[in-house]
């Protein structure tokens, strides 16, 4: 059953004292961090982050309750707002006094409500009637104001992210203004309207921030609008209407996430998926943006896999009341004590418990049937890659043969992934090599993921184990090869010769010779020595495989001593010397080697004729025909001499 | 080796006569071994018109030749005998059957004065015994091909069955040998293949897969196009006689309508909403006629072990034919082959579209006006490829040549020459009229060249020849 659930909370939740009427707990998106302040702070906050490294304990004075605390990026600074005019500021740099300091907001008759950090020095305060943005100085105590903005401000959202502040404005809310930071500056991007399904009389706020998320989903900024079901509209069910945030130009709508139900909903971003969990039905849809609908509209999506609850999570009491060996009680799910933050957190205040949700994708294999998709799918996702190579080799050896229409579409899926990254590498070399200077823009070696499923990949986790399966017709051993080979090709992606030699060997294996020589005909099988000497070992199982390996070593003209050597072999040794004088290298060949095989023969007609050419290389080189004693060829000589006697030697011409 | 041909050019009111079949015998001596029952030895015999003791005759004359040759060499017995007025070719292809074939020595009608008949001169010399015993082993192999073998007909039925069998063939295949115009490929036997680039010749095999697939009945299938092979999933063997079968009669009994504009295939079949070109060449004309019959010539291949009887489906869209062949104790169909029709239409006709324009790229980019117009004929022992620049197209009723017998007949020499020997070897010939023909030997592969160049010598006819090599068989191990 466990292998249904294709959501489910982190093995390692960041733990922290649940709140309570004396501990406050706060949750900074920034730096992901949970405050525990008990008692405002007198006797003590404890931050948990998400490692250990992060976390932090310290005591401040109780000035009042805290209404908000974080720490600037990199926990240098921290603030904390305990009232709507200031924000209290404390350094935990070392070496600096730490020593609290208060700044109240330059807009009069403003409150603030809230702030947040955009380096470990840069904060805004964002108010009702505008925002300020200021630079810390930790050692003058005081913050400078670099830049404020005037606008009536409903409620705000940032994404750290990005350091990009949303701002609700107007009336009914639903203008929303976004802001970029960037060391320093502030600079504002265009607004956007975000459509309300009615629009209320009188005009009133009519955008809560509840409906609102803000989240990078494959690297581009995205407000999310959890649009309500509208008795009105006729609507059948809630949508997520995506709107896009580029850096530059206009925000548009660009998505529409059906969720064909009501009710009450939240929306997390992982793996670049949209969760929507719905509160009533505990359960959860995933929407996959990239992924393109076949049916309707265009940009409007329906959930990759059918609702599923998160994997049911157990946890083990602590404190006081739990005894130590106690059984683990299962977690309420989708409780409403749940408070979810972007882009992938739940936290449970009342338990005292922060998860990251993770994607399973091994359970996506069974939910989605469609190969096609399911691949789509999963080459999007991050932890991907054994997942898809299952899938491979269970769509090779499974029961129901995936045909191979099915088995052509994913190799093709799998190798335009492996052809963007290679293309992606060799642009990145080329430019590397032209000088690192010349180029404007600067290069950044592009990033394996483990999408990229490479030919050794394939190799290793599938195609060798598929091949030696039992019960599996040769037929369609050879079928899924080819079409693998002719997916590469498709890609211009150069076949590694292993898999020429696992196509031999299993064409050997059911003495389909035939079929292994017209692939060699064609060159579907590119030549390479490897391959050259494989097909020679084949030549006593098959004579034919001597003329495919000798014609594959002419072709690839760096081989010619392997073709001397095995024509040599034959005893050709004339064949050999007409060869290598064909190319041109007659000059620096071994005359032993020759003369060597040449007597091997027994043929003495044949000796001579080798001996004699030799003879007259030697005269041609050197003005001499005798040998070299480098050469080693005296018993030669001495052969040559009691065959034919002294007088056939060849002399030196006499002036 | 430099020889110089003898033949002179023949005068012009001789009357010349062209090689022809006498006649064509079947027998198992295993059949009438007694006294008196000779005839029962004969299984088939052409012409049928033969007074019953002449067969009788020449089938014991045959067999003496054979016997008697036996005793020289128990295993190689006589395999032709040469007369002034004919040549007898023996083939025993399986045990104690034997194939006879008499061809006449072509002859010259020589006419004289003064109103005396004309004086008849036989040229015993003019046959190649290489290309003749190989018309012979072909006619078994066709045979085989449609029929299996003779000994399973002779288990199935006795020598009725066997008889009916080879009478039914023989009668119909015999008018389609045409012995005047056979040459060394014959002797080949060769297929020629379609010169193909490595990523549609992918696709055509993805094509293949897929299709024995999707239609599991499918045993083999075979990939032609331009009357050339791309694919064949049968063994070398079968798919030889297939292949000559498929391009000497089946094909060209099909593209001569084709010509003649009758049966215009360019009117495209719609297929759900594909349209495509694809028709069958064997079994229904037309799909759409209620009374087609699904009936489809059978072929009988590994006969060696296996033996597999099988319907042989050739379906064709524009230029591209694929063999299909199903086991042929399987019921075909209206439904397997609309099923057929639907599935392969559609794709054969884009894939077809798309070897054409390969094709087309390929030979702009080699450039056909850059490679000098040899003329050639080439051929690879082991995979039996075969390339010649020397015979046109090959129609149902003669291959035609573009260069004259004589030339044909040194080639043929040459040939034999080469069959003699394992070494590799090169011959080159000045024939009259200032041709020189070369044949070169290197492992399996045979090449010959005619070249026509006035005054050339016997180093620039050799240097000519290796551009030859170095232009069209650079890719090859090809010693020169």
């Amino acid at each position: 059953m466990s292998d249904e659930f294709y959501l489910e909370l982190s093995e390692n939740p960041v733990q922290f004292e649940n709140a309570s009427s004396v501990n406050n707990v706060f949750f900074d998106e920034a730096n992901k961090q949970v405050f525990a302040v008990r008692s405002g702070g007198a006797t003590g906050v404890v931050v948990k982050g998400p490692d250990d490294k992060s976390s932090v304990a310290f005591r401040m004075d109780d000035k009042g309750e805290v209404k908000c605390i974080k720490f600037s990026l990199g926990n240098k600074i921290l603030a904390v707002q305990r009232t709507t005019k200031s924000v209290d500021f404390i350094n935990f740099i070392p070496d600096y006094p730490h020593l609290e300091f208060s700044h109240e907001c330059k807009t009069k008759n403003a409150s603030i409500l809230g702030f947040c950090w955009t380096s470990w020095n840069e904060v805004v305060f964002v108010t009702d009637q505008g925002i300020e943005f200021y630079q810390v100085l930790p050692d003058k105590r005081t913050l400078k104001l670099l830049k404020s903005q005037s606008i009536n401000v409903n409620w705000y959202m940032y994404c750290p992210e990005t350091a990009v502040l949303l701002l609700s404005t107007t009336v009914q809310g639903n203008v929303l203004q976004p802001f970029a930071f960037k060391s320093a500056t502030m600079s504002k991007m265009s607004k956007f309207e975000i459509e309300l399904p009615a629009v209320p009389k009188p005009a009133k706020l009519s955008l809560s921030e509840r409906d609102i998320a803000v989240a990078t989903i494959y690297d581009q900024l995205y407000v999310m609008y959890l649009k309500h079901h509208s008795r009105a509209t006729n609507s059948p069910g809630a949508e997520v209407v995506l709107y896009h945030l580029p850096r530059e130009g206009t925000c548009r709508k660009t998505h529409v996430l059906k969720l064909n139900t009501t009710g009450k909903f939240a929306l997390n971003v992982v793996d670049n998926l949209v969760v929507v969990h719905h509160q009533s039905s505990q359960s959860s849809l995933i929407y996959d943006i990239k992924l393109r609908e076949l049916d309707g509209a265009l940009n409007v999506h329906q959930p990759v896999l059918p609702a599923q609850s998160i994997n049911p999570y157990k946890i083990h009491l602590t404190g006081p009341a739990a005894a130590p060996s106690q059984a683990p009680v299962p977690c309420e799910l989708y409780s409403s004590s749940w408070s979810v933050f972007q882009p992938d957190i739940i936290i449970s205040a009342s338990e005292g418990y922060l998860w990251y949700l993770q994607v399973k994708l091994q359970p996506t294999l069974k939910l989605l049937r469609d190969k096609g998709k399911l691949m789509d799918f999963l080459l999007r996702r991050r932890d991907c890659k054994m997942v898809i190579l299952s899938v491979c080799s269970q769509m090779l050896t499974e029961g129901d043969k995936g045909n191979l229409s099915v088995v052509a579409t994913v190799f093709d899926k799998l190798n335009q992934v492996y052809k963007e990254y290679l293309d992606a590498e060799q642009a990145y070399t080329a430019a590397m090599e032209s000088g690192p200077s010349r180029s404007s823009t600067s290069y950044k070696r592009p990033v394996r993921t483990q999408a990229v499923i490479d030919q050794s990949d394939m190799y290793t986790h599938v195609l060798s184990d598929f091949t030696e399966k039992k019960g599996v017709k040769h037929k369609f051993i050879i079928a899924v090869l080819m079409e693998y080979i002719r997916s590469l090709n498709q890609f211009q992606i150069p076949v590694q010769h292993y898999l020429y030699e696992l196509v031999i060997k299993t064409l050997v294996q059911h003495n389909l010779f035939y079929m292994l020589h017209q692939f060699l005909q064609y060159h579907v099988l590119s030549d390479s020595k490897p391959l050259a000497c494989l097909l020679l070992s084949l030549e006593s199982t098959y004579p034919p495989a001597h003329q495919l390996s000798l014609d594959m070593l002419k072709r690839l003209s760096t081989a010619n001593d392997e073709i001397v050597e095995v024509l040599l072999s034959k005893q050709q040794v004339l064949g050999a010397l007409r060869f290598i004088r064909s190319v041109g290298a007659h000059d620096n060949i071994s005359a032993r080697k020759f003369l060597d095989a040449a007597r091997q023969t027994n043929d003495t007609m044949l000796f001579y004729t080798i001996f004699r050419f030799f003879e007259q290389r030697n005269m041609r080189l050197r003005g001499n025909p005798g040998f070299n004693q480098g050469e080693h060829c005296e018993e030669h000589v001495a052969y040559f001499k009691q065959v034919f006697g002294e007088n056939a030697l060849m002399k030196l011409a006499t002036a | 080796m430099l020889m110089i041909s003898p033949r002179m050019a023949s005068g012009m009111q001789e009357k010349q006569y062209a090689p022809s079949l006498l006649s064509f015998f079947i027998y198992n001596p295993k059949f009438g071994p007694r006294e008196g029952e000779e005839e029962k030895k004969i299984l088939f015999y052409h012409p049928i018109e033969i007074e019953k003791n002449e067969k009788i005759r020449n089938v014991g004359l045959c067999e003496a030749i054979v016997q008697f040759t036996r005793t020289f060499c128990p295993t190689k017995p006589a395999k032709s005998l040469h007369t002034q007025k004919n040549r007898q070719f023996f083939h025993e292809p399986e045990e104690n059957y034997w194939m006879v074939m008499v061809v006449r020595n072509p002859m010259v009608e020589k006419p004289n004065k003064d109103g005396k008949p004309p004086t008849v001169e036989y040229q015993e010399e003019e046959i190649i015994d290489s290309v003749y015993g190989s018309v012979l082993k072909q006619c078994y192999s066709m045979y085989k091909l449609f029929n299996g073998t003779f000994s399973r007909a002779f288990e199935a039925g006795g020598v009725e069955l066997l008889t009916q069998k080879l009478e039914k063939f023989f009668y119909r295949y015999l008018q389609t040998l045409h012995l005047q115009s056979c040459d060394l490929l014959d002797v080949f036997g060769g297929i020629s293949f379609f010169p193909l680039d490595k990523m549609t010749y992918l696709k055509i095999q993805s094509f293949v897969n897929r299709v024995e697939e999707s239609l599991s009945l499918v045993k083999y299938t075979a990939f032609l196009y331009n009357d050339q092979l791309i694919w064949s999933g049968l063994e070398q063997d079968d798919m030889q006689i297939l292949y000559k079968y498929l391009t000497t009669s089946l094909f060209p009994r099909h593209t001569e309508p084709e010509l003649a504009g009758r049966d215009s295939p360019l009117r495209p079949e719609v297929a759900g909403n594909l349209l495509h070109y694809g028709r069958f060449l064997t079994g229904p004309a037309n799909l759409k006629d209620p009374e087609a019959k699904f009936r489809f010539p059978k072929i009988f291949v590994n006969t060696e072990d296996s033996y597999e009887e099988l319907h042989l489906i050739v379906y064709k869209a524009m230029s591209a034919a694929v063999c299909f062949m199903v086991n042929a104790a399987v019921d075909l169909s209206r439904e397997f082959c609309e099923q057929l029709d639907s599935l392969v239409g559609p794709q054969l006709t884009l894939l077809a579209s798309d070897i054409c324009e390969q094709y087309n790229i390929n030979r702009r980019i080699s450039g056909p006006e850059k490679e000098p117009q040899f003329k050639f004929i080439y051929f690879n022992h082991m995979n039996l490829a075969e390339k010649s620049t020397i015979h046109m197209r090959k129609t149902a009723s003669v291959s035609l040549t573009s260069v004259h017998p004589d030339l044909m007949k040194i080639l043929g020499d040459i040939n034999c020459d080469f069959a003699r020997v394992d070494e590799d070897e090169e011959i080159i010939v000045k024939a009259m009229t200032d041709y020189w023909v070369v044949g070169k030997k290197s492992d399996q592969r045979e090449l010959y060249v005619i070249l026509n160049q006035k005054n050339a010598n016997l180093i620039e006819v050799n240097e000519e020849v290796k551009r030859l090599c170095a232009t069209q068989f650079n890719n090859i191990f090809f010693l020169d």
